[in-house]
C-alpha cells in the first residue's frame, strides 16, 4: 500500500537520473526513441529491456533479504529453468513449457525454503548448495550442449513486443504489480518486515514465521524461473554454463541499492527495481561511452559506493553536524 | 553550582572526585538536559534516579562523551576534562558498564578482561600470563571462576562483574553503572553489591542508575534525582526518606496505589475456586525445563508466579503460551483438550503473552508504534485479511490514548520510545486481540515509577473485566497486591500454592526459602 517513495527513495531516483544524464552526455542519442515495426527502439528502451532479468530477480530477492535471508542460487535456477524451457519449446505447447519451467523454479525455491525454515540452516549456506548444484543440473538437462529452439511463442517472451514495449519490460512491470498486490495488498508485507526486523518477537506475536519464510523463498525461486525463461527466450537457446551467471550478485546489489538492509526489516519493491535499472543504466552507459568493457566493474563499484554513502545515516548525521551546527 | 569556584560547599570529608556543572543538551528543540549539576566524591556510591525520559541516559552520555553537550563543564580531580568519545572517557578514568553487557560472549573471561591490551611477548599473546592475571583480578572481587571458559557460560551477574572488573582494571576512578541490576536476582544483586563495596573502599566513585528503590537505600550514600531534564534534588540517603524520594521523582503525590491489597483479592472472594477454568493444565511439563505442574486460570482471576531468577517462572509461561512444547501432561481450554505447539495456536485460543525480554522478544524496533500494536491482531486474522490503514490508525490511536503512550505519535519507530512506553505498546498489542488470558512476564521490570503504577492499575482493571491473568513478578510487594493466588517456584518445580489470606510477602518468602540455606532474604 505505502510505497514510501517520496522521502525514502530520493537518493536512488537521483542516482538513476544522474546516470541517465551522464549517458546522455556520452551519447547524445541516448534518449532518442523510434518506433519500428510496431516496437520501440532506443538506448533507453534497451536499458529497460536488458535490465529486466535482474529486475525480475530482485523482486524475489528483496523479500528474501527483508526476511534477513539471502538467496545465492537464483542465477543457477535461471540456468535450470532456461534449459528446461529451451529443451521442451519445440516439442510441447507453450503452457506446458512454462508450467514445467516455472514449476522447476518453484520447486527450487521450496527446497531452499525447506532448508532455511524447517532445518534451520543459515540462508547463505543453504542456498549455496543449489548455487553450486544447480548449474550442474542445468548442464545435465542440456547434456552439456547449448540447446537452441525455434518456437516463435517462446521467442516472443524475449524478443516480442506488446503495444510497442518489448515483452521483457511488460513482464517485469506485470510482475512488479503482482508482487505489490500480493505483498502490500495483503498484510504479508507487515508480517515480513516484522519477521525480518525481529524474528523472535514476531513468532511470539503469533506470526507464522516458518510458513512465511517458505513462501518467500518459493517466490524467489519462481521469479528466478521467470527471469531464466525470459533470458532463454531472448537468445533463442539455453547455455547452462553462462545463463544467469553472477546475476545473483547483481540482484543482491539491486536490492541493497534499493535501500533494503541485509539485516532485514523494511523493504521496498519499487526501489529494488530502480536499483536494477541503475545497474543496467551503468552497464549500457559504459558500452556507449566506448570505454573498454573491463572498466565496467570498477565504475560499477564506484557508483554503488556513492549510492550507499548517500543512504548512510551516519554520513547524513555528519552532514547536518557540519552544516547545521551553528544555526 | 557555580561552575568555576573551589568546592567550598563541601561539608563532608572526601574530596570531590567528579564535578558536573550546568550540563545542558537539546535534541531538535527538545531540552533533554537543562543546567544539571552533580558532584561525585571519592568512595561514594551515588544514585542517579528519575523516571524514564528524565534525562539520566543523556546525562551519562554527555559525561562519557558519547553525546556532545551544548553547555556545561566537567572536572575530574579539579581539572577540566572534555572527553569526545567513550574511549577518551575511559582513558581519562571514567568507565561505564551498561545494562546489556558490552562484551564478546563467545570469548573467554580472560580474553574479555584483556581484549585490546593482551599481555604479549614478541607480538604473541601470552595466554597463560593473561589467564593468571585475569584470575588475580577477579579474585580481588572474591570471584573464583574458570577464566578460560567462554563468558556466555556464566550468569548475567558474573558477566557484569567481569565488565566492571575490566573497566576498573583500566584504572578507572569513576565507574558508571547503568541499571546493572535489572536482570539480576536477589542473590546476584548481593554479589554485585559486595563488589561495589570493595570498589568504594578503594576510593572509586560510583554513579549507580537503577529503578529499584530498595537497592538505593541498601548501597547508596547520596541520591541525585532528575525530572524532565532538570535537577529535581540531591541529598544524602539518610536525609531523604523513601516517600520524599518518590515525590521528588514524580513531582507529585503518589496515591497509595500499590500499598494496599485490593479488598476483593484479600477476602479471597474470588472463592469462585470452583468456577470453571478458562484454561487448565494437568501434569504439564517438559523434561529439563519445568517439572510437571497443575495450573488453572479462571476469568477475573490473577495467578502470580513467584520465585528467584532461574526458578522456572519464565519457563512456565512459555509452556503455557506454546513457545516451548510440553512433553507430558494435558492442556484444556474451555474444557476441550488442546495441543499448544506454537504461539500462533495460543493466539487463536485467545492467549496473549508479554515476554520479559522486551527488546529481543517483544518489540520490532524499526517498525512504528502502530505496526507493533496491530501485529498480533493481524497475525490472528491472517495475512489475507489485512487491517485497512484506517482500522490500524484507529486501533493505535485508541490504545495510545487508553494507555497514555508517550510521545503519542503512532508513526514513530517503537525503538525510540522509553522502556515503559514500549511495554505499554506491547500490552496494547495483546489487548487489541481481545485475549481471554493474558500472560505477563515481569510487566513492570525496568519501568519508571509512574508507568509502574499505571500498569498495575491496568492489571486490576483487566481482571475486573473478566480476563484471566498469569503474572510473573520479582517484586513480591507488588504481586501480593493484585494476585488471587500465588504459585511459588524453586529449582524448576512448582513448590507451593498460596491462596486467599496466605498471599503475603512473608508467606511467599517462607515458601521460596523453605529448603534454601537461610540468610539471603532480607526484604
Amino acid at each position: 500500500m505505502s510505497l514510501r517513495l517520496p522521502r525514502v527513495g530520493t537518493s536512488q531516483v537521483v542516482a538513476l537520473l544522474v546516470i541517465l544524464a551522464i549517458n546522455w552526455v556520452v551519447s547524445p542519442q541516448f534518449f532518442d526513441i523510434r518506433l519500428q515495426d510496431g516496437r520501440l527502439f532506443g538506448s533507453l528502451i534497451d536499458v529497460l529491456n536488458r535490465g529486466a532479468p535482474v529486475a525480475i530477480l530482485s523482486l524475489g530477492m528483496v523479500l528474501v533479504i527483508a526476511m534477513r535471508g539471502i538467496d545465492l542460487s537464483v542465477g543457477a535456477v535461471m540456468a535450470i529453468c532456461g534449459a528446461i524451457a529451451a529443451s521442451l519449446a519445440d516439442s510441447y505447447p507453450l503452457p506446458v513449457v512454462l508450467a514445467a519451467a516455472l514449476g522447476a523454479g518453484l520447486a527450487c525455491g521450496l527446497w531452499n525454503g525447506f532448508l532455511v525454515a524447517v532445518l534451520g540452516i543459515q540462508p547463505i549456506v543453504a542456498t549455496l548448495i543449489l548455487m553450486v548444484a544447480g548449474r550442474g543440473i542445468a548442464q545435465l538437462i542440456t547434456e552439456g550442449r547449448i540447446v537452441t529452439f525455434t518456437s516463435p511463442e517462446l521467442a516472443f517472451l524475449g524478443g516480442g513486443s506488446v503495444l510497442g514495449l518489448p515483452t521483457p519490460i511488460v513482464i517485469t512491470l506485470a510482475l512488479l504489480a503482482l508482487t505489490l498486490l500480493i505483498v502490500r495488498g495483503t498484510a504479508l508485507g507487515l508480517l515480513i518486515e516484522a519477521t525480518g526486523g525481529n524474528a523472535r518477537a514476531a513468532a511470539l506475536a503469533g506470526v507464522g514465521t516458518r510458513l512465511i519464510t517458505l513462501a518467500v523463498y518459493a517466490w524467489c525461486g519462481l521469479c528466478a524461473a521467470i527471469a531464466g525463461v525470459v533470458a532463454a527466450a531472448d537468445i533463442l537457446g539455453a547455455d547452462a554454463n553462462n545463463a544467469g551467471l553472477w546475476l545473483e550478485l547483481d540482484a543482491i546489489l539491486a536490492v541493497v541499492i534499493g535501500g533494503t538492509s541485509l539485516f532485514g526489516g523494511r523493504f521496498s519493491l519499487v526501489l529494488a527495481v530502480v536499483g536494477a535499472l541503475i545497474i543496467q543504466a551503468m552497464n549500457t552507459g559504459i558500452l556507449l561511452s566506448g570505454f573498454p568493457p573491463e572498466t565496467n566493474l570498477v565504475v560499477k563499484a564506484v557508483v554503488v559506493l556513492a549510492v550507499l554513502l548517500a543512504q548512510s545515516p551516519r554520513l547524513a548525521g555528519l552532514g547536518s553536524n557540519l552544516f547545521g551546527r551553528r544555526a | 553550582m557555580t561552575p568555576s569556584d573551589t568546592p567550598t560547599d563541601d561539608r563532608r570529608d572526601p574530596a570531590p572526585l567528579l564535578e558536573l556543572a550546568g550540563f545542558s543538551k537539546s535534541f531538535a528543540g527538545f531540552r533533554a538536559l537543562d543546567g544539571v549539576s552533580l558532584t561525585l566524591r571519592q568512595g561514594e556510591v551515588h544514585a542517579l534516579l528519575g523516571e524514564n525520559g528524565a534525562g539520566k541516559s543523556t546525562l551519562i552520555k554527555c559525561m562519557t562523551g558519547v553525546v556532545h553537550r551544548d553547555a556545561g563543564t566537567l572536572r575530574l580531580d579539579g581539572a577540566l576534562i572534555a572527553p569526545r568519545s567513550a574511549a577518551e572517557a575511559t582513558q581519562a578514568g571514567i568507565a561505564t558498564v551498561y545494562q546489556e553487557v558490552n562484551l564478546a560472549p563467545n570469548l573467554s573471561v580472560a580474553q574479555n578482561l584483556f581484549l585490546g591490551r593482551q599481555p604479549t611477548r614478541f607480538g604473541l599473546v601470552r595466554e597463560g600470563e593473561m589467564r593468571r592475571r585475569a584470575a588475580a583480578v577477579l579474585a580481588g572481587f572474591d570471584l573464583h571462576i574458570d577464566v578460560a571458559a567462554p563468558l556466555e557460560s556464566y550468569s548475567v551477574a558474573v558477566q557484569h562483574i567481569v565488565a566492571i572488573a575490566r573497566a576498573v582494571d583500566q584504572s578507572a576512578r569513576v565507574l558508571i553503572l547503568d541499571e546493572p541490576t535489572a536482570s539480576l536476582d536477589a542473590h546476584e544483586v548481593e554479589i554485585l553489591f559486595a563488589v561495589m563495596r570493595k570498589l568504594k573502599a578503594r576510593g572509586i566513585g560510583i554513579v549507580f542508575v537503577t529503578h529499584f528503590l530498595d537497592q538505593v537505600y541498601a548501597i547508596c550514600d547520596r541520591i541525585t534525582v532528575l525530572r524532565n531534564g532538570r535537577l529535581a534534588g540531591s541529598a544524602t540517603t539518610a536525609e531523604l526518606p523513601r516517600l520524599d524520594l518518590v515525590k521528588m521523582m514524580l513531582g507529585r503525590e503518589l496515591a497509595h496505589a500499590t500499598a494496599e491489597r485490593a479488598p476483593a483479592a484479600a477476602s479471597g472472594e474470588a472463592a469462585g475456586e470452583r468456577e470453571a477454568a478458562f484454561a487448565a493444565f494437568e501434569g504439564y511439563g517438559k523434561a529439563g525445563y519445568v517439572a510437571p505442574f497443575d495450573l488453572a486460570l479462571r476469568p477475573g482471576h490473577v495467578v502470580g508466579l513467584a520465585g528467584l531468577l532461574g526458578s522456572g517462572r519464565t519457563e512456565t509461561t512459555r509452556l503455557v503460551f506454546g513457545a516451548a512444547t510440553a512433553d507430558t501432561g494435558t492442556a484444556t481450554v474451555d474444557g476441550a483438550k488442546v495441543a499448544l505447539a506454537s504461539p500462533a495456536e495460543a493466539l487463536h485460543l485467545g492467549f496473549g503473552y508479554c515476554p520479559e525480554e522486551r527488546k529481543t522478544e517483544g518489540i520490532v524496533a524499526e517498525l512504528t508504534v502502530r505496526e507493533n500494536i496491530v501485529l498480533a491482531l493481524q497475525a490472528k486474522r491472517g495475512a489475507l485479511k489485512p487491517l485497512s490503514r484506517r482500522e490500524q490508525d484507529e486501533i493505535a490511536a485508541r490504545f495510545i490514548r487508553l494507555l497514555d503512550i508517550r510521545p503519542p505519535d503512532p508513526e514513530r519507530p517503537i525503538g525510540l520510545l522509553s522502556g515503559g512506553n514500549q511495554q505499554k505498546a506491547l500490552l496494547a498489542r495483546w489487548l487489541a486481540t481481545e485475549p481471554r488470558l493474558l500472560i505477563l512476564d515481569e510487566p513492570t521490570r525496568g519501568i519508571d515509577v509512574g508507568a509502574h503504577a499505571e500498569i498495575i492499575a491496568l492489571i486490576r482493571r483487566l481482571c475486573a473485566d473478566g480476563m484471566a491473568l498469569l503474572v510473573v513478578s520479582s517484586e513480591l510487594e507488588e504481586i501480593v497486591t493484585y494476585a488471587d493466588e500465588v504459585i511459588v517456584l524453586r529449582d524448576r518445580h512448582h513448590v507451593a500454592r498460596l491462596t486467599g489470606e496466605d498471599v503475603t510477602v512473608p508467606g511467599i518468602l517462607a515458601a521460596i526459602a523453605a529448603d534454601v540455606p537461610a540468610g539471603e532474604q532480607a526484604a
